[in-house]
């Protein structure tokens, strides 16, 4: 067996005594490097939870967030699809939907900072906003994606035409259900996304109560988690709000696609 | 201290250091990732011929095995975490080898992909005489480019899944998100594929070739110590010219 140079050979050679040497120096790293990597990853693990991840991950976490918000582009869209290449999409959480909901009576709250009401909004007054419709391939935390059709109003359009300024003054909005029991926060470049609705149709029919009747979030820059449906209240808020239901739950606060 | 030099340098630092490094990051990758792709449960990818399952990925004692099930948050807590050592561990060993030409070990030759059916039959022990090769032969070559390819794709994949629409050109380019997660779950299959080869041929080549790989050093072949290897019946190492080439090589 023939054998050519080693590309990048350094032809360093050593004696016996040397290479005995150098053996149990290696083996020493070796075992303290196997010896670390299995403290280390048990180290992570027993760590103090930080809404429910160990707070080194919790601070990867934050860390992938401080990034990905710097590198936010606006213009950037997801694919979006022909009304033939969607369907009807399955139901996957029911968090705030138990109680009974009354569409026609139903009212959208915007709160401000101080805790006060702004606003209320009723399903008759969004459907007497323009429309639009936004098919795109909905994504689950789970692995699954899925291409709806949703239909509604544009959050951006709704913001700037009762809120201008609270979208200035304020970075985030946090939403909740009517009974309180499902929230997410978001941040205002999300909420400001023109590809971001406040969704009152899917499938070109009115939203049934599973899927979020009478308005959810939708928007494919976040995982299904962070679109909420049966929206009761948005409040704006000058911090990341506390309490984002999966983000309080080992899952990342941003969630962002 | 004098004597005769009997082991040669075959593994350089950086090579070795970041071999060993992957090893763990690849593992906590792999690991999360799976306990990620368990999520999603109600449509697995199944391995099958002509509408034959064969295999779904994966059987009930694996998730249970692994301890994978409801661990959703925590498996992507560590793969987004983990991803980025992966990524700078890989940047790194591709900085490396373009600096050290050590890539040059893994390009495989036109004229060398005739000795594949030589190297093959020489690892399954039907044939005596292993083809010339560099440091690593034909089929190793391929199988490492191939390696380092996937590392690359997963990379790309991964980054694709996890930011579709940020980044929604490099998404479309895989394909699109569904085809994205499948080329990145594939990458995942060809990973743990290659492990389990590159464990039995290590295992094969003797401890002198595994220890290399730690300490950086093997015996030179013409030492007594170096007739170590455990594939019998391949003659001696050094036939003639060749051996002494090697020599004046490396001991100038």
């Amino acid at each position: 067996m023939s054998r050519e140079p080693e590309a990048d050979a350094t032809g360093r050679t050593l004696t016996e005594a040397q290479f005995k040497k150098r053996s149990r120096r290696s083996l020493l790293t070796g075992l303290a490097g196997i010896a670390a990597t299995g403290f280390g990853l048990r180290w992570i693990d027993n760590r103090p939870l930080d809404a429910r991840a160990p707070d080194v991950l919790r601070a990867g976490h934050e860390t992938n967030e401080a990034i990905w918000r710097r590198l936010f582009r606006d213009g950037s869209r997801a694919p979006e699809f022909a009304f033939s290449e969607s369907s009807m999409m399955r139901v996957n959480g029911r968090h705030g939907l138990d109680d009974e909901i009354d569409v026609d009576t139903w009212e959208m709250s915007i709160v401000g900072v101080d805790g006060e009401l702004l606003g209320t909004h009723t399903l008759a007054d969004l459907r007497d906003l323009p429309q639009q419709e936004l098919i795109v391939e909905h994504k689950c935390v789970e692995g699954w994606s899925h291409v709806v059709a949703w239909g509604g109003v544009s959050m951006a359009d709704f913001m700037t035409r009762f809120y201008p300024d609270q979208v200035e003054a304020h970075g985030f909005v946090d939403i909740t259900t009517p009974d309180s029991e499902y929230r997410v926060g978001l941040e205002m470049d999300a909420i400001m996304h023109a590809q971001t609705l406040l969704a009152l149709d899917l499938q070109r029919e009115p939203l049934d109560a599973e899927h979020g009747a009478p308005v959810r979030l939708a928007t494919p820059l976040k995982y299904g988690i962070k679109q909420i449906k049966r929206i009761g209240t948005i409040a704006f808020s000058d911090v990341q709000p506390e309490g984002d239901y999966w983000g309080s739950r080992g899952y990342d606060w941003y969630a962002a696609l | 201290m004098s004597g005769e030099r009997i082991a040669i340098e075959k593994h350089r630092r950086g090579n070795r250091w970041m071999h060993w490094i992957n090893f763990p990051l690849l593992a906590v990758m792999i690991y999360s990732g799976m306990r990620i792709y368990w999520a999603d449960l109600r449509d697995p990818y199944v391995f099958g011929i002509f509408g034959w399952e064969i295999f779904t990925f994966w059987p009930g004692w694996v998730n249970d095995g692994l301890n994978l099930e409801r661990k959703l948050a925590r498996g992507m807590a560590y793969h987004f975490t983990f991803g980025w050592l992966f990524l700078i561990n890989g940047l790194a060993f591709a900085v490396y080898l373009i600096r050290t030409g050590g890539w040059r070990n893994f390009m495989p030759s036109i004229g060398d992909l005739k000795n594949i059916p030589g190297v093959l039959l020489h690892d399954i022990g039907r044939r005596d005489e292993a083809p010339p090769q560099g440091k690593y032969n034909i089929v190793q070559q391929l199988t490492y480019a191939a390696v380092l390819f996937m590392g690359l794709l997963a990379i790309i994949s991964g980054f694709a899944i996890y930011k579709p629409t940020q980044l929604a050109l490099l998404t479309g380019l895989m394909g699109g998100y569904e085809s994205a997660r499948t080329i990145h779950w594939l990458v995942t299959v060809g990973f743990l594929g290659f492990f389990l080869i590159h464990i039995l041929q290590v295992a094969r080549s003797g401890f002198g070739n595994f220890w290399s790989m730690v300490t950086g050093y093997e015996y030179l072949p013409e030492t007594d110590m170096g007739h170590d290897k455990t594939d019998g019946g391949s003659g001696p190492d050094t036939g003639g010219d060749a051996g002494t080439d090697t020599d004046k090589e490396v001991l100038v």
